[in-house]
């Protein structure tokens, strides 16, 4: 049975800050295969194309047949617990200060011996587990041991909270609650625990549906907010930057124009301006503080979510100065990733289809309702994933890009979006 | 048990075992050490540097040199040169393959060494680049090292067989008293089974005393023909047998056997006797665990009944199976890759008259195996040899 | 007096304090509340400042900054070229304007209690010629302005835009009134404390946007976003509004100054 997680104390301020460690961060090129597959939340393992076998730890041949045909494919997990430990010492710093830590010795019934960390919530050895495949602290992928069932409060367990960005006790910054996708956003962030959203909001004078409503939840907090000031930007972050522990980026400038179907680059540039330069002050106005918390107690600093598009994978020409500035937000976002790696922040990208919103008033459904996807953003924090492709659209346009980019490009160019 | 078919390892011989002290920590590199073994040789056997024509070199503190850096280093020039990244398995195997060089006329004389030097950031920065399944696969989940995964051996060995701790604890203890007498072994002090029991936990079961300590230090031996070795008027133990395997039991979803049974009989065949012929025993000693299982896969009890034989048997030196007669590493320490030959010179040092003060009564054959390279959830390498008194 | 006697005495009163100098300009900041077309239209920058260095290591012995905005943020000047009514005039962007354009007398209407009472209020023929009846004709080739007091709002951006569901709500000139100060009165500009030279509503007068049309229609100018105008006198302060000299601008934002008496 798992105890659900209490809120955390006030944190004495004269105490030192304890800073970030990381997990070994080292893996090989093939290992990372592992890591691929657990960013979009999936267990998968190399098994051979001629002979089937399971392998494990990844490599770069079968170790039955020696076929250099492995492929990576998910796996249920099931197996047996056989050995357990529970580490009282530790040399690497991470692990030091997490004492004392339980690790397993797993057999899958597909056949390989796995090495996993095993949640307080799992029974002891001898025990039927299902493994999964989850980032760590320092984003690698890692193989926990868990119950077979879910167990209620399952995601409070100390071993499972070093894993997820579950907002729960957390405070989050959403940058943009007046659209629709924002106010849902932080609807599901109370739903879902968070302590405090701050709601941010530019141009108060432009007054849309619904925003007003925000302000009777207890959690909320509006703030000025406009990505596209650099002003306002280190303004805010002045204020709050400090208790910010999920920052939620989905400020965004839609316009529904290519190259051709509209002249002058002003368009392009304010969806530029807020996309991917709106990204760029955030972030550096943010990400220091953010980083700088990645340890800090039980409700630490831990996640930086960016709302993107599927269309930032491949351009869509109706859409085509819009798709380009989520491209350049996708580069950008990589860039944040790897320099919020070092403090354990992980940087969570988003890849909806269309919303069901004004932008979008003119492509047929499937639509992403933003309630749908406010869950599935939230949802992606509980799980610890970090590459999101939420609704039908997403993907099925992934599936395509992954197969061959170069004939979703010329799908997309002949119309077929 | 059937004759071996293989070639056996008559006129072989093991002489000149040398070790350099052990230390905790040491400012010199891996290549003094190394250099210390081949000098303290050469001093003891009134050998030319310039006779010695076969090097096999085992160290985890060498690079980024290997063998043939040493070969330039220490001004050698040999005809025949082996590195063994084996581990605790280095000594069994450099010995079966010097033994072949001798034979064929490849080598003369084969100096057959491993040291290790010891920094004190040394075994941290060696784990996450110890393999490359331990990097993807272990070193990510803060074992820092073999401890987690001889844990789950120890638990899971004796959750089947029903193993104590207080039976690792024989074995520590006897261990313990055997070190009393080397000069050299980094534990001075004696240990009761209550200190044992009572020491702090490390990665349950597994406790401070089942544990090696980390060293600095070197091991070695020159390896040669008996005629060479009497015309040197050389002490030496004869090589009978030797046998390794790698990957053994694959299968195994947990290891609760090593190597060795896989050619138990091979090894027993070619000597031509059974294991109660066997006066001494220097099993590898990275974990109790290990041992225990040593006694079931060398053939000295069944699978499983380990316990009851290490209750049941003395082994200490004066005892009915000495084990570890120096200690092993348990209690003189773990120098690196000279761990694995550590029983070596200690073997050949009671069968050649050479271990004054802590001798063995009228041991005549003695049995080494190596167990190396935890590169994942288990060693992979594992080894026996045979010696016998010469005369 | 000769202009040279002119020019010192200007010179001597300024210093002396006997004319004193007011700023009508309010600061460019990026809160400054920016005028906004439906989202299809192409739309006018709010000010945007990025610093490039500030004694750092960017720049060590320097501050500076980048700015960004429309020709239209802020305090700014409307050329006739503005408007579609004025797209063909001689002379009509900010470059081509005869710069003796930029210095001319400008009088002051006072609309503030009406303006309080009803944000859409149009400023009608009637109350010009009431305030002619009080403080004389309005004079040829000079600025009508057109007080409100909707400046101090300026603080407040919802205040100050004031829109609701039907649009923007503030004061402006009745379509009547530009008409009337072009033709009948030869003004040289209109000018507003208010986002627009137009009313909030302009869109609905006919013709659209009303003052644009005829002003810019007629090679005449507009200021907008002007404060302190409670500070003027009701007639004899002197304008001085260049704005940038922009390749063929649209209009700029300046700075808006007026000389008056001094005690005054």
């Amino acid at each position: 049975m798992s105890l659900p997680m209490q809120r955390p104390r006030r944190k004495n301020p004269l105490l030192r800050t304890r800073a970030p460690t990381l997990p070994p961060w080292g893996r090989s090129r093939v290992a990372l295969g592992l890591t691929a597959a657990a960013a979009v939340g999936r267990f998968e393992l190399q098994q051979c194309a001629d002979c089937g076998a399971v392998q494990y730890p990844p490599r770069e041949a079968c170790h039955v047949c020696l076929s250099a045909r492995l492929q990576w494919k998910p796996q249920s997990g099931a197996g047996m617990l056989l050995s357990e430990t529970t580490l009282h010492h530790s040399n690497d710093l991470f692990f030091r200060e997490r004492l004392p830590w339980r690790l397993g010795l797993v057999r899958l019934d597909s056949g390989p011996t796995l090495m996993v960390h095993l949640p307080d919530c799992t029974p002891a050895a001898p025990a039927a587990v299902r493994v999964d495949a989850r980032l760590d602290r320092a984003g690698q992928a890692v193989l926990l041991g868990l119950p077979l069932k879910e167990i209620e409060h399952m995601n409070d367990d100390r071993v499972l909270r070093e894993m997820h960005c579950d907002p729960k006790f957390r405070k989050v910054l959403v940058t943009d609650g007046k659209t629709a996708l924002g106010q849902a956003l932080v609807k599901s962030l109370a739903a879902a625990g968070a302590d405090l959203i701050w709601v941010g909001h530019a141009e108060p004078w432009k007054k849309l549906p619904g925003f007003a409503d925000l302000s009777a939840l207890p959690q909320v907090t509006l703030v000025p907010l406009d990505l596209s000031s650099a002003k306002s930007v280190a303004e805010l972050a002045g204020e709050v930057a400090g208790k910010v522990d999920i920052v939620i980026n989905n400020a965004e400038v839609h316009r529904t124009h290519g190259i051709a179907t509209r002249r002058g680059v002003d368009a392009a540039r304010a969806e530029m301006d807020i996309n991917y330069f709106g990204l760029l002050r955030l972030a550096q106005e943010f990400g220091p503080a953010l980083k700088g918390r990645g340890a800090d107690g039980a409700a630490s600093a831990v996640a930086w979510v960016n709302l993107l598009s599927i269309y930032a994978l491949s351009n869509y020409p109706p859409h085509g100065t819009y798709s380009a500035s989520k491209a350049a937000a996708l580069s950008l976002a990589q860039c944040l990733r790897a320099e919020m790696r070092g403090a354990g922040i992980r940087v969570v990208n988003v890849f909806p289809g269309p919303i069901d919103d004004d932008w979008n008033q003119l492509l047929p459904p499937p639509k992403l309702a933003p309630a749908a996807l406010a869950q599935a953003i939230v949802k992606a924090l509980r799980d610890g994933v970090e590459d999101l492709y939420p609704g039908d659209v997403a993907q099925e346009w992934l599936a395509r890009w992954r197969d061959n980019p170069k004939v979703l490009e010329r799908e997309l160019a002949a119309g077929e979006g | 048990m059937a004759k071996s078919t293989r070639q056996g390892y008559a006129g072989v011989a093991v002489a000149v075992p040398v070790t350099v002290p052990y230390v905790r920590y040491s400012t010199h590199g891996a290549h003094w050490f190394v250099g210390q073994v081949i000098a303290e040789m050469l001093r003891q056997s009134g050998i030319a540097k310039e006779q010695i024509d076969g090097l096999c070199v085992s160290s985890f503190s060498l690079a980024p040199d290997t063998a043939v850096g040493l070969t330039q280093h220490l001004g050698l020039c040999p005809r025949w040169l082996d590195h063994l990244p084996l581990g605790g398995a280095s000594g069994v195997v450099a010995v079966r393959r010097a033994a072949r060089a001798i034979q064929a006329g490849d080598a003369e004389v084969v100096a057959c060494v491993a040291g290790d030097t010891n920094h004190v950031d040394s075994f941290r920065a060696s784990l996450g680049s110890f393999s490359l399944f331990a990097r993807d696969a272990t070193y990510p989940y803060g074992s820092g090292g073999p401890n987690a995964m001889f844990a789950f051996i120890t638990a899971h060995y004796m959750r089947t067989y029903g193993a104590r701790r207080e039976d690792f604890g024989r074995i520590c203890v006897a261990q313990r008293e055997n070190a009393l007498a080397t000069p050299y072994a980094m534990f001075r002090k004696a240990l009761t089974q209550e200190d044992y029991m009572a020491a702090r936990v490390i990665a349950e079961p597994i406790h401070l005393f089942d544990c090696v300590m980390p060293c600095a230090g070197a091991e070695g031996v020159l390896v040669m023909s008996e005629a060479r070795a009497r015309d040197l008027g050389l002490p030496y133990a004869r090589l009978l047998a030797a046998t390794e395997r790698h990957n053994a039991y694959r299968e195994d979803p947990i290891m609760l056997r090593g190597g060795w049974a896989m050619d138990r009989d091979e090894l027993y065949g070619q000597a031509g006797v059974k294991p109660d012929a066997i006066d001494l025993v220097q099993f590898y000693d990275d974990y109790p665990v290990i041992v225990m299982m040593q006694y079931e896969d060398l053939g000295f009890c069944a699978k499983g009944e380990g316990p009851a034989f290490v209750q049941s048997h003395d082994l200490t030196r004066a005892g009915s199976l000495p084990t570890n007669t120096s200690g092993g590493q348990l209690s003189a320490g773990q120098a690196g890759a000279a761990g694995g030959y550590i029983g070596l010179t200690e073997t050949v040092r009671q069968l050649s008259g050479q271990a004054a003060g802590r001798a063995v009564a009228d041991a005549q054959l003695g049995l080494v195996s190596g167990f190396g390279m935890v590169t994942y959830d288990r060693c992979l390498c594992t080894g026996a040899l045979i010696l016998a008194r010469a005369n | 007096m000769q202009p040279t006697e002119i020019l010192a005495a200007l010179a001597g009163a300024l210093a002396q304090g006997r004319i004193r100098v007011l700023d009508l300009t309010h600061t460019l900041t990026p809160e400054f509340p920016q005028i906004a077309l439906p989202p299809e239209f192409g739309q006018c920058l709010p000010f945007r400042l990025e610093e490039v260095s500030r004694y750092d290591e960017r720049g060590p012995g320097w501050y500076w900054n980048n700015f960004s905005c429309g020709e239209h943020t802020g305090t700014h000047f409307d050329a006739p070229v503005h408007w579609i009514s004025g797209r063909d005039l001689p002379n009509n962007a900010v470059d081509t304007i005869a710069v003796q354009n930029f210095i001319a007398p400008a009088v002051v209407i006072d609309c503030s209690r009406e303006a309080a009472a009803d944000a859409d209020y149009l400023l009608t023929v009637d109350a010009v010629k009431a305030w002619e009846a009080s403080h004389g004709r309005v004079p040829a080739r000079s600025w009508v302005l057109m007080r409100t007091d909707w400046s101090k709002k300026s603080g407040d951006p919802e205040a100050y835009q004031n829109y609701d569901e039907s649009g923007q709500h503030t004061p402006g000139p009745h379509a009547e009134v530009a008409k009337f100060l072009v033709e009948e009165r030869d003004v040289l500009g209109f000018g507003s404390e208010s986002i627009g030279t137009d009313a909030g509503q302009g869109y609905h007068q006919r013709p659209p946007y009303p003052c644009h049309y005829y002003m810019h229609g007629a090679g005449r100018y507009g200021l907008q976003c002007l404060t302190n105008l409670d500070l003027l006198p009701a007639t004899g302060s002197m304008l001085i509004c260049p704005p940038l000299k922009i390749e063929h601008g649209s209009g700029s934002p300046l700075r808006v100054l007026a000389l008056v008496p001094g005690g005054s």
